[in-house]
């Protein structure tokens, strides 16, 4: 009876905790949303900042985050693959392997703002980027490398043993048993991984403060020449992304209206982030479903 | 005869199409895997060989940089003891772990053992959420809202080790939680089954079979958590107060590792002594990474066995 | 395999396809040359401090430095593009720290500063470069709202931020713990306080909190009861109190004329004589249409309208 009591006690408990643990989500959401909600109109969105009178967007920070994005995934997601790939599949059992697992692991526990240094340093200053996107991506790609590693190998572990050795007993290469038969029944769970990876990099701060530079030039959305100065796909422009530009407002904003500016970019970069993770799983399970033949 | 040759031309060539096929993918990945060890060889050389240059050129004792009370880089004598720095960034992620750990278990074992279908759909999602808004965000809120009620409700400013920590519990919730579920996932069903026929309660289960054999994983979840809290920098430089000296209570100003560079790094010049000071402490970061790294495989070997 | 070559043949076709908007771009941009040409010569006949024979500028420009005047430079920069569209302009923060150092290895043709060089950088390096004073940043002690104390005298706000007086009461207020709230003592901003508020160097207090960012400061004195801190003038309004500095207010009049001493020159560092489009800006900067345009809007004060000079190590005279 005791003993049913307790049961029933802990039972509560841990359910309360759970209920807890969402409304704690609800709460913060609320508060992001409810405060930044009532700022965002279209032309928030894409008129650019104003350094001290009222009424500046967010439109160069909301491009420039996603083309960061995008260059971080070109440059991450070929590398990342390939990595997992000799990990999960070429890698031998060995010290030199089991350290080569050690230096994935250091990576993806790297403290960001170590990382932006040493983009500082290395990208910008020694190789000579300067505030640049492409230094900013190459930051991120550290942060990124490691997960897209991990993640590779979760996908080909998870493709059923038989399924790899019938195509090998078929007398393909192993490449080709990887890139043809492996890769494609690992790649839903690849894909999600990498949106929810994406999501990250969408709001990271402290690596880009230094690597990616914090103002954006003077755009012209006409111009999509990639190596003129004042084209918005210059990967070599310095470029402030919406993470980056909150920071900025928050601590030096002059505008009379920097607190709505950062409330209604704070609301913009959540419901960024949530659409990546919606599409994460949406696309995960539409993958799952088209390749597996399941209901 | 001639179709037989014409076999063998064809085996031949279609031998060294795969023998070619199958070095360029191994060419490939294994590029791919020597780019990521170069990186972070070369990132560990470079951090290092800036952070030692505060005890080779300024001379600065290494043993005064650890245990040292005083950081005061610009005065005169410049005194560099950051101890109160490495205090901070291990009081506050480990009360933030702390924090976290009875919270993560809890929803770990919610999704597991209670309602399995439910956590998978609503409480999952969630938790995944919590792990993608952005630092920054997280900090605003601190200084925002659980600063202001920390100052109403206990003595002090509000900032301090006790708003890092509890902003940071939020930040590593996920991290720790997926680690949990996963473990919780990967016990045989037959230890709990077999707990249950000899009668015991859902909870005398957890507590008694499932709590000691996952706990490895569990704390392997609590040490990244601890390793993740101890890297962040921007939403704990918004809520500690950044004061450099061990605080007298949680609700007084103080300063981590993390916040220490981030508050001076711009302002400093490259090559100064309190620019390579700086440098030593993400040296220190660094070093730190790696120890935690150590205790994760140290706990992941435990699990095995 | 296939789907890593579609990838590649991806990029290299948007590539191409940029390349190919851009030719189509330069033809148009050739055909309306004329009109072009136009515009600048309507640009001269205004009042313009430029001599209208002057041949375009062309090239580009990095400015790094002093996040307390980024956002002068970035209004100015903007402006500056607008009549020179052959020059690029390119503002970054990063603390005047980053600025000095940049701008004495080279990487960028513009260091600000919110100090002197001599103040952070080696003497022989300093001495490469040229400073331009382009604005003044004064700064104003500020409370809490509810504080009660109108005036400080020096050795008041030295008792303060030395930890000597610790209750508003021995000043004159209510019985409540002050609270500093300080910057780090690497930025430039406290630099000037101590400087020229207390006269002294002051160490960090247990307890007191530290914040880089004006916005943070503004934030955190505004909203803790008793607290104390120190921001630009720019940065003023009714969230928080500010108060007089012997008897004299933090006003722009009392700043120019000499009467409030708490202040700091806003410097562009170049290293050498800078070169013709960097020395294009920096006049433009000094010009009437920023002095009086973006520093007012942005609570600078004109560093042209300024009725003493003071050199670095704080002498004043009288222009």
């Amino acid at each position: 009876m005791r003993a049913k009591t307790v049961d029933k006690i802990a039972t509560g408990v841990i359910i309360g905790v759970a209920a807890f643990i969402v409304l704690l989500l609800a709460g913060l959401l609320g508060f992001i949303l409810v405060r930044g909600l009532g700022h965002l109109s279209f032309d928030f969105l894409t008129s650019p900042p104003d350094s001290f009178r009222e009424g500046g967007g967010i439109g160069p920070q909301l491009f420039n985050s996603l083309f960061l994005l995008v260059l971080t995934m070109i440059i991450t997601i070929p590398l990342g693959i390939g990595a997992g790939i000799y990990m999960s599949e070429y890698a031998k059992a060995n010290k030199l392997t089991d350290f080569i697992r050690l230096v994935v692991e250091v990576l993806s526990s790297f403290p960001s703002i170590v990382v932006g240094l040493f983009g500082l340093l290395m990208l910008v200053n020694y190789f000579g980027l300067g505030f640049s996107l492409m230094a900013g991506a190459l930051a991120l790609t550290v942060f990124n490398l490691p997960l897209m590693v991990r993640i590779t190998e979760q996908g080909l572990k998870s493709v059923p043993r038989e399924q790899k050795e019938a195509a090998l007993a078929l007398g393909l290469t192993k490449w080709k048993t990887i890139s043809s038969i492996m890769l494609p029944i690992a790649l839903p769970i690849i894909l999600s991984g990498t949106i929810l990876a994406a999501g990250r990099v969408f709001g990271e701060a402290a690596a880009l403060l230094f690597t990616a530079g914090m103002s954006s030039p003077r755009l012209d959305f006409s111009e999509w020449n990639p190596l003129n100065p004042v084209s918005p796909l210059n990967p070599f422009r310095p470029a402030e992304t919406l993470a980056v530009h909150i920071w900025k407002i928050n601590s030096e904003g002059l505008a009379p209206d920097a607190p709505e500016i950062a409330a209604g970019a704070s609301a913009v970069l959540v419901i960024t982030v949530l659409l990546f993770n919606l599409l994460a799983r949406w696309l995960g399970r539409f993958m799952h479903r088209k390749f597996t033949a399941t209901k | 005869m001639a179709q037989t040759t014409l076999k063998t031309s064809d085996k031949r060539i279609t031998g060294k199409h795969h023998f070619a096929e199958e070095w360029v993918g191994r060419i490939y990945t294994t590029l791919c895997v020597l780019f990521l060890v170069t990186t972070i060889v070369a990132m560990v050389y470079f951090v290092a060989s800036r952070g030692l240059t505060t005890f080779f050129k300024d001379h600065v004792n290494p043993l005064e940089l650890l245990t040292g009370l005083k950081w005061s880089p610009e005065g005169e004598p410049p005194m560099f003891g950051a101890l109160p720095f490495i205090f901070g960034s291990f009081s506050t992620s480990m009360l933030a772990a702390l924090i976290a750990a009875p919270l993560s278990f809890c929803a770990a074992v919610f999704m597991i053992e209670i309602m399995p279908k439910f956590g998978r759909k609503y409480l999952q999602p969630v938790i995944e959420l919590l792990a993608g808004i952005p630092s920054v965000v997280y900090g605003f809120i601190g200084l925002s809202v659980i600063v202001p009620f920390f100052r109403d409700v206990f003595p002090g400013q509000g900032v301090g080790i006790a708003a890092g920590a509890l902003v940071l519990s939020i930040m590593i919730l996920p991290t720790m939680t997926t680690v949990a579920t996963d473990a919780l996932a990967a016990l045989p069903s037959g230890l709990k089954e077999g707990s249950y026929a000899l009668g015991a309660t859902r909870w005398q289960t957890i507590y008694r079979v499932v709590l000691p054999t996952t706990l490895p994983s569990l704390m392997t979840g609590v040490v990244l958590g601890i390793a993740r809290a101890f890297g962040e920098a921007l939403a704990v430089q918004m809520v500690i107060g950044n004061a450099p000296f061990i605080p007298k209570s949680l609700f007084e100003s103080a300063q981590t590792l993390t916040s220490a560079i981030t508050l001076s790094m711009g302002n400093t010049v490259t090559g100064s002594a309190h620019n390579n000071a700086l440098w030593s402490l993400a040296l220190i970061l660094m070093l730190m990474t790696f120890v935690f790294v150590f205790i994760v495989r140290w706990l992941e070997g435990r699990s095995k066995l | 395999m296939k789907k890593a070559v579609m990838l590649v043949m991806a990029i290299v076709l948007t590539f191409t396809l940029a390349a190919c908007g851009n030719n189509a771009n330069n033809s148009g941009g050739n055909a309306s040359t004329p009109p072009a040409s136009n515009n600048s010569g309507g640009a001269t006949t205004e009042p313009s401090t430029e001599p209208s024979e002057e041949p375009k500028l062309e090239g580009s420009l990095l400015a790094t430095g002093s996040s307390a005047l980024q956002p002068l430079v970035d209004q100015a920069s903007k402006m500056f593009m607008e009549k020179n569209s052959g020059v690029t302009i390119q503002v970054q923060g990063g603390g005047s720290g980053t600025g000095l150092t940049q701008v004495s290895e080279g990487q960028a043709d513009i260091g600000n500063s919110d100090v002197f060089a001599e103040e952070k950088l080696d003497a022989d390096k300093a001495a490469e470069l040229v400073d331009h004073q382009v604005a003044v940043v004064a700064m104003a002690a500020v409370v809490h709202p509810d504080v009660k104390v109108d005036n400080f005298t020096k050795q008041q706000l030295v008792d303060i931020f030395t930890g000597k007086i610790t209750n508003w009461k021995d000043l004159g207020g209510d019985d409540q713990a002050i609270v500093i709230v300080n910057r780090p003592a690497s930025s430039g901003t406290r630099a000037t306080f101590e400087k020229y508020a207390l006269g002294q160097k002051s160490e960090d207090l247990q307890g007191s909190i530290q914040e880089d960012s004006s916005g943070t400061v503004k934030k955190i004195v505004g909203e803790t009861p008793g607290a104390i801190g120190y921001l630009a003038l720019s940065y003023l309004d009714d969230s928080i109190k500010t108060v007089s500095y012997e008897g004299v207010a933090a006003t722009e009049e009392n700043v120019v004329n000499g009467t409030y001493p708490v202040w700091a020159y806003g410097h562009m560092y170049t290293k050498g004589e800078p070169n013709e489009v960097a020395k294009a800006f920096l006049d433009y900067m000094l010009s009437p249409e920023v002095q009086e345009g973006p520093i007012v809007e942005l609570g600078y004060i004109p560093a042209s309208k300024m009725q003493i000079t003071r050199d670095v190590d704080g002498n004043v005279t009288k222009k």
